[in-house]
């Protein structure tokens, strides 16, 4: 194979697995454009036709109009790559992790034990203990979820939303009472002096960033080099044929459940130690459900994630832009989110519309997803 | 009565249940009023599940029917502004409660074509559902709250006379659940009528049916898939029942996000429930029960050694209770919760002439 046909074939492969999703967030944005029209009376008292136009330019040079835009957009697609991840490598085993906001949260607070526990230790040992102990509480509310769903058989999605709920209980707890800061005034803990991370991109890209870039290629070696990968991609794809290949099932949805525990663990502890700094009852409480649409927007592969994540987290960075701009609140970023995932979800509607091919089996194994929530289930 | 209290464990239980029994008259209020979304919310998980579709967006329909019948009911009344009649009815509220419930009945609809019909995955569409009326709510909420609309009112309680509220025992239970709003009266009889039609009417045997294997029910010449389409639409009547309840019964403003899981709950309720109406009314009474145990443990906390194993809990385990006992019914360490067995599965009709 010449170098030219190969670029061809990847060209091609590329825009089968792409063009769905860039025309779910075209016809999203166009959505988004008429809920914008439609409110414009109450932004600014009169009609606004031209009000999507300015919001969506002061939404592009805000996410990618300056250098600390950018710098701004990657930020806030770090958490996202990493829960998306810890989202996306749950729908290849054929596990939907809602519960990647409860593992955040509690790899956030972990973290922020460590580190409090390590204020007067060098950087060189807090932060690495303190992300590895973010890792490990995210870990330990992801193994829960997998070690039920593999012996009692309860699904994934009740559990971990139920989780995600006793996460929060288990936050307002530790901020409000062991965990709590000296001179504060609200419930939140100290300052984390060591263990913050280290800047080194412009105003405040920390070097989680460096570990979302990493995480990526690692995850996409995991799925599709590693033997592990590939037993997860079986499970997922048909439980029972990987039984009868010598698999361990059970033991796979609970390595996976905990892997994605650790990551969105992981997420947590960097948005905490890079961004915030001290942890509060409110800490980034959407991360995790944002995750869900980075996930499903990115096809569950860990480079459609990327993609995904630097597109919501560019939307994030130029959302105050838009709202200085063209009056719009913040929140409408989350409609916009819901309106491309919504659309997506519809793709059968965006096929038949723009005339596209099915571009292969990739959303099969999402398709099965909520299939086992009735346990062993036949039709 | 004290050489009884210092039995060990024994004598724990014993002080726990005369402090339930004080403090009961003052926390069954707290406790009903808690409820009675949990079980509307409830209902709606029920009418989907039992015919054999997920529902995890009762929260987002939930959150939408708050949104819109508070917005409604200001706007419109704005435009016929009357004095309350009995109920504290007035035409606005009546218009708020009827956009509530259709805004849910809109998101029920958009919830049954998705994972009817386009057959997506029925859990993505629930969390689409929960996204959008977030983010749609919030989005609203902010730019409506900049002109500062006056709030329509609420509907009122039912009111005894005293001499009935006053009798003992009897009294007290028929002030707790005749003597409440409009909306939390439809939620008792909701809970009745669904209960005995589940099990004894042709709509009941249908939908279990189909919920339980739907390929056998088409075989008897059911329309399963529109069943399936009029039974989460219903159930949307009951979400935007619940939705209204919070800002036009419950309460008379909204707030962003103000749902705060209680349609998650709702689901738990369902689980714990085991899927009947009457279980799910018990699990969330059930639960209220923990929130209302919470508060009343802050404000008048009981004496002695049960008071200091009370007061040493963290007021958030209570909160967190409800959770915790679904994660474990559904796990079968304490009498299993079994689901429908088609519930999750989209259905495709069987190929004729094939």
């Amino acid at each position: 194979m010449t170098a030219q046909t190969r670029v061809l074939a990847a060209w091609q492969r590329g825009r089968a697995v792409a063009l769905v999703p860039a025309l779910s967030i075209a016809v999203a944005l166009l959505i988004g454009a008429m809920i914008m029209i439609l409110s414009s009376p109450l932004v600014s008292g009169e009609f606004n036709p031209t009000l999507p136009v300015t919001a969506y330019q002061a939404m592009l040079s805000g996410a990618f109009g300056s250098f600390d835009g950018v710098v701004r957009t990657l930020v806030n697609a770090t958490p996202l790559v990493l829960a998306g991840l810890a989202v996306g490598i749950g729908f290849k085993a054929g596990l939907f992790n809602i519960g990647a906001q409860g593992q955040f949260l509690i790899g956030a607070l972990t973290a922020a034990a460590a580190g409090l526990a390590l204020n007067e230790a060098s950087p060189f040992v807090a932060i690495p203990l303190a992300l590895l102990a973010g890792m490990l509480g995210g870990l330990l509310w992801g193994f829960v979820p997998g070690a039920l769903k593999a012996y009692t058989g309860a699904h994934e999605v009740v559990v971990t939303i139920m989780l995600n709920y006793v996460a929060l209980a288990v936050l307002s707890w530790a901020i409000s009472g062991p965990l709590r800061g000296q001179n504060v005034t609200f419930a939140r803990t100290d300052d984390l002096v060591a263990a913050s991370l280290p800047i080194f991109l412009g105003r405040d890209g920390h070097i989680g960033l460096l570990i979302a870039a990493v995480s990526v290629p690692l995850a996409s070696w995991l799925l599709y080099r590693s033997t592990i990968g590939f037993e997860i991609r079986t499970t997922g794809a048909n439980p029972d044929a990987a039984r009868y290949a010598g698999m361990h099932p059970r033991n796979l949805i609970i390595f996976t459940m905990s892997l994605c525990g650790l990551l969105a663990g992981l997420a947590g502890a960097s948005q905490l130690l890079g961004e915030v700094g001290y942890m509060t009852a409110s800490f980034s409480t959407t991360v995790g459900f944002d995750a869900i649409a980075v996930a499903l927007l990115g096809r569950a592969h860990p480079v459609g994630i990327l993609f995904g994540a630097l597109l919501f987290g560019a939307m994030q960075a130029g959302s105050g832009n838009m709202q200085i701009l063209a009056g719009l609140p913040v929140q409408m970023v989350g409609v916009l989110q819901a309106t491309i995932l919504l659309v997506l979800t519809a793709e059968v509607v965006i096929r038949r519309i723009f005339r596209v091919q099915a571009s292969g089996p990739e959303l099969v194994e999402l398709a099965s997803v909520s299939a086992s929530y009735g346990g062993k289930g036949t039709g | 009565m004290d050489a009884l209290f210092d039995i060990p464990i024994i004598g724990l239980v014993v002080q726990f249940a005369v402090y339930l029994f004080d403090q009961f008259p003052i926390v069954a209020p707290i406790i009903a009023a808690a409820a009675v979304p949990i079980v509307l919310g409830a209902l709606c998980g029920f009418m989907n599940e039992r015919s054999g579709v997920v529902n995890i967006g009762i929260e987002g329909m939930m959150l939408l029917a708050a949104f819109t019948a508070w917005w409604t009911a200001s706007l419109s009344a704005q435009l016929i502004p009357t004095g309350p009649g009995p109920l504290g009815i007035t035409p606005a509220l009546l218009i708020g409660l009827a956009c509530g419930i259709g805004a849910a009945c809109l998101a029920s609809l958009l919830h049954a074509w998705l994972s009817i019909s386009v057959r997506a995955d029925q859990i993505i569409s629930g969390t689409i559902i929960n996204i959008f009326a977030f983010g749609i709510t919030g989005y609203l909420n902010l730019l409506i709250s900049q002109q500062a609309p006056p709030a329509a009112g609420q509907f009122s309680k039912f009111l005894l006379p005293g001499s009935i509220t006053q009798l003992p025992v009897v009294g007290f239970l028929v002030k707790s659940f005749v003597s409440v709003g409009p909306i939390a009266m439809t939620m008792l009889i909701g809970v009745i009528v669904l209960q005995v039609l589940l099990f004894r009417s042709r709509w009941g045997l249908r939908t279990r049916a189909v919920g339980e294997h739907p390929r056998a029910a088409e075989t008897v010449g059911i329309d399963v898939v529109r069943l399936r389409y009029r039974n989460v639409i219903l159930g949307g009547v009951f979400a935007g029942l619940a939705g209204a309840y919070l800002t036009i019964e419950f309460g008379n403003a909204f707030q962003s996000g103000m749902t705060n899981g209680r349609g998650f709950i709702a689901l738990a309720a369902l689980i714990f429930g085991r899927w009947t109406p009457i279980g799910a009314f018990g699990a969330a009474f059930l639960f209220a029960a923990s929130v209302g145990l919470e508060r009343s443990i802050r404000i008048a906390p009981p004496t002695g050694s049960l008071g200091e194993l009370l007061t040493a809990v963290p007021g958030q385990f209570y909160g967190a209770l409800p959770y915790l006992i679904t994660i474990v019914v559904l796990a079968g360490v304490v009498g299993r919760s079994i689901p429908p067995k088609a519930v999750g599965l989209p259905y495709e009709r069987e190929k004729t002439g094939g």
